[in-house]
């Protein structure tokens, strides 16, 4: 019996995962209707709910797919990959203002290449003050905290060793999750509550499943703003890290 | 017919990927660039000539609208599958790039984004922040 429900929950895996998702999503809305009078936001509950499921995925699988590394929860994995997040997201952008685009597009796009700056120099000098001296890792580790793809394909660029990639991976992950889970926190504070900041915020973070989820939390109709410039971040990253900010750091280490 | 929103939808996010990998191979990058930004570009030119088109095409919006609203339980199946424990458990030097990255990125917004010039619809600037 229980082999069967088993069978028929991973052949149907991306319908269970639609049911999961529903079931947790439900959960939170009601979590935070009762708890915290609304104030806070049922989709920012329904997101941490989400990371702590990937998270106990991962401590029972060891694996590096979160809850979707149990074969029965497979579908969240498919559900929440790049495939559908792209296709819902680009969705998102249906009936967007183009005026407002227009205005913001090149402070949005300035954001993109300050962000990217920003986040490799702050990386690169959390990796100096922990006493890493050779330019490819501290590079590596700086391209890590622009986000987790920054970093992997900076640090295969410069050769730098599997375990300096490793952490600018970890590194890139702490930055998205925590973009996920403080955004809708400090929403308020710094000015984040229209069109043109959200691409700024989009453009500075670049994370796009941290821009995605953080938006998500605090305002839905943000998210297209936010999520148009940061679908730039990672290439640009890709672009300035192994080779301008290289140098840069190449050069100011002598 | 719905379907026609949906395979609109699709064409866009194909095409804006297909654009960002050649954009990427065009400048030398591993990396996909701007492809969902530039598949939002191409949604956005056809909604604004959506109107146009109602009349022939009937409920096709409710194609594209129907995967915008299942745009947060993406995002929750998607926070379910981040490598969690790698981010916690990576040691301080991934803990601190990650977490002052983002938090000079947040002390940086007020400054980049600027005053918000004549506001569309609600977002009337409150005073203080």
């Amino acid at each position: 019996m229980a082999d069967l429900i088993t069978d028929v929950l991973v052949k149907n895996g991306l319908i269970f995962a639609m049911f999961i998702v529903g079931f947790v999503t439900w959960i939170s809305y009601l979590l935070c209707k009762y708890l915290s009078n609304g104030r806070i936001h049922g989709s920012a509950l329904a997101i941490v709910a989400g990371l702590l499921l990937a998270y106990i995925g991962g401590v029972v699988t060891g694996g590096t797919q979160g809850l979707a590394d149990i074969e029965i929860f497979a579908g969240i994995g498919i559900l929440g990959g790049a495939m559908f997040r792209d296709f819902a997201l680009v969705a998102t952008s249906f009936g967007i203002h183009l005026d407002e685009v227009k205005r913001s597009g090149i402070r949005g796009g300035l954001a993109v290449i300050i962000g990217v700056v920003l986040s490799f120099v702050v990386g690169a000098l959390v990796a100096l003050a922990f006493g890493y001296t050779d330019p490819v890792d501290i590079s590596t580790i700086g391209a890590g905290a622009a986000t987790y793809i920054v970093g992997p394909v900076t640090g295969a660029a410069l050769g730098a060793g599997s375990d300096i990639i490793a952490l600018s991976i970890a590194a890139g992950l702490v930055k998205s999750i925590l973009v996920m889970t403080t955004t809708p926190l400090v929403a308020k504070r710094i000015g984040l509550n229209n069109p043109q900041s959200a691409m700024v915020f989009g453009g500075l973070m670049g994370t796009t499943s941290g821009v995605a989820g953080g938006l998500a939390a605090t305002d839905p109709k943000l998210v297209p703003y936010g999520a148009m410039t940061a679908t730039f971040y990672t290439g640009v990253g890709c672009l300035l890290a192994p080779s301008v900010l290289f140098f840069a750091v190449k050069y100011l280490l002598g | 017919m719905i379907v026609y929103g949906v395979a609109i939808l699709s064409v866009c996010v194909i095409a804006g990927k297909f654009l960002g990998d050649w954009l990427g191979v065009a400048i030398g990058v591993q990396s996909n660039v701007g492809g969902v930004g530039i598949a939002m570009l191409l949604l956005i030119a056809i909604s604004h000539r959506f109107d146009s088109f109602k009349k022939d095409f009937g409920d096709t919006a409710l194609g594209i609208s129907f995967w915008s609203a299942m745009y947060i339980p993406i995002v929750v199946a998607m926070a379910a599958k981040q490598n969690v424990l790698a981010a916690l458990t990576g040691g301080p030097v991934a803990l601190s790039a990650g977490l002052l990255a983002v938090l000079v990125s947040f002390a940086l917004l007020p400054l980049l984004s600027g005053p918000v010039e004549n506001d569309v619809g609600e977002s009337k600037t409150k005073g203080q922040v």
